[in-house]
């Protein structure tokens, strides 16, 4: 077995906000109905958290259930549970139309963290970050900068960016650099 | 900047969020139809100054197609709605005929 490492491998940038990578992470897209009964349970049994609205994610440490489409959902669990879950997935839903793929390894997971975190991703994606309209719990899928992602924020002042693994590098350089450059102080 | 809502995840996505489709509501003429009817499918396109309806896919966002009523004049935006549907919904129409009375596209006003 291969010794797995994140694609960033412990990265870190200290400063005001600090960005650093989040190591590996266990990730399942499953997409179907997610009026389902059936394939709620399953995601809200794997994590432990309630089944997100629309535009939501609910997170606690390591494991969430990110809303990424009317069809798609993204679960997150511990690197090493990701197989275990997979199986579940698999043999819970057996009956039902769906797919499930591990895409752990396709994928970067970075925490931004400080004071003006907020304002370290506002200036990167057309999102608004308004306290008023993004709080912990908003989830949202774009672009930060020329590459896609999606970002949540775990609490007021730390966001978790999730990016392709293949555009990690850039993303953290973005995320670095727009964190040097200060707060806006607009919010 | 044109701001579209997407009607699928409900987020009000920035055009640099979109993917432009062009025109909506095109009707498909496959085969047995005459050689007029597939050229005006393949190439004819309205190109109004005004009132227009065009597709749209949130590409960087939930990755939904969906459709948009805008003014190519001043980028007003009427509203977006469902990719499941052949023509717009009456509410879009009625809010376009508000403020560009006597309006028409293709077959529709």
């Amino acid at each position: 077995m291969s010794n797995a490492v994140s694609a960033l491998n412990g990265k870190v940038a200290p400063g005001e906000v600090t960005i650093s990578d989040a190591g590996l992470r266990g990730m399942i897209t499953l997409r179907g109905d997610l009026s389902d009964s059936k394939l709620k349970s399953v995601c809200t049994g794997l994590t432990g958290v309630d089944f997100p609205m629309p535009g939501h994610a609910n997170c606690v440490g390591e494991k969430g259930l990110c809303w990424m489409s009317p069809d798609e959902m993204l679960i997150l669990v511990p690197y090493a549970e990701v197989d275990a879950a997979s199986e579940l997935i698999a043999n819970n839903l057996k009956k039902k139309h769906h797919l499930a793929e591990n895409v752990s390894d396709a994928r970067a997971l970075i925490l931004v963290e400080g004071d003006y975190a907020r304002d370290v991703i506002a200036k990167l994606a057309p999102v608004d970050l308004h306290p008023d309209t993004f709080q912990p719990g908003r989830f949202r899928r774009t672009h930060l900068g020329q590459v896609a992602a999606a970002f949540w924020m775990r609490d007021a002042d730390t966001i978790e960016v999730i990016c392709f693994r293949s555009v990690a590098d850039y993303t953290f350089n973005l995320l670095a650099t727009s964190a040097k450059a200060g707060a806006v102080g607009h919010f | 900047m044109l701001i579209l809502h997407c009607p699928y995840c409900g987020v009000d996505a920035d055009e640099t969020d979109l993917h432009a489709g062009g025109q909506a509501h095109l009707k498909r003429e496959g085969p047995g139809s005459s050689d007029d009817a597939f050229e005006d499918y393949l190439f004819m396109r309205e190109n109004p100054k005004g009132v227009h309806f065009e597709r749209w896919r949130h590409v960087y966002g939930c990755g939904k197609w969906f459709h948009a009523a805008r003014c190519t004049a001043t980028l007003e935006v009427f509203g977006t709605y469902s990719a499941q549907t052949l023509e717009p919904p009456q509410d879009i129409k009625d809010k376009i005929s508000g403020t560009r009375p006597g309006w028409s596209w293709g077959i529709f006003k």
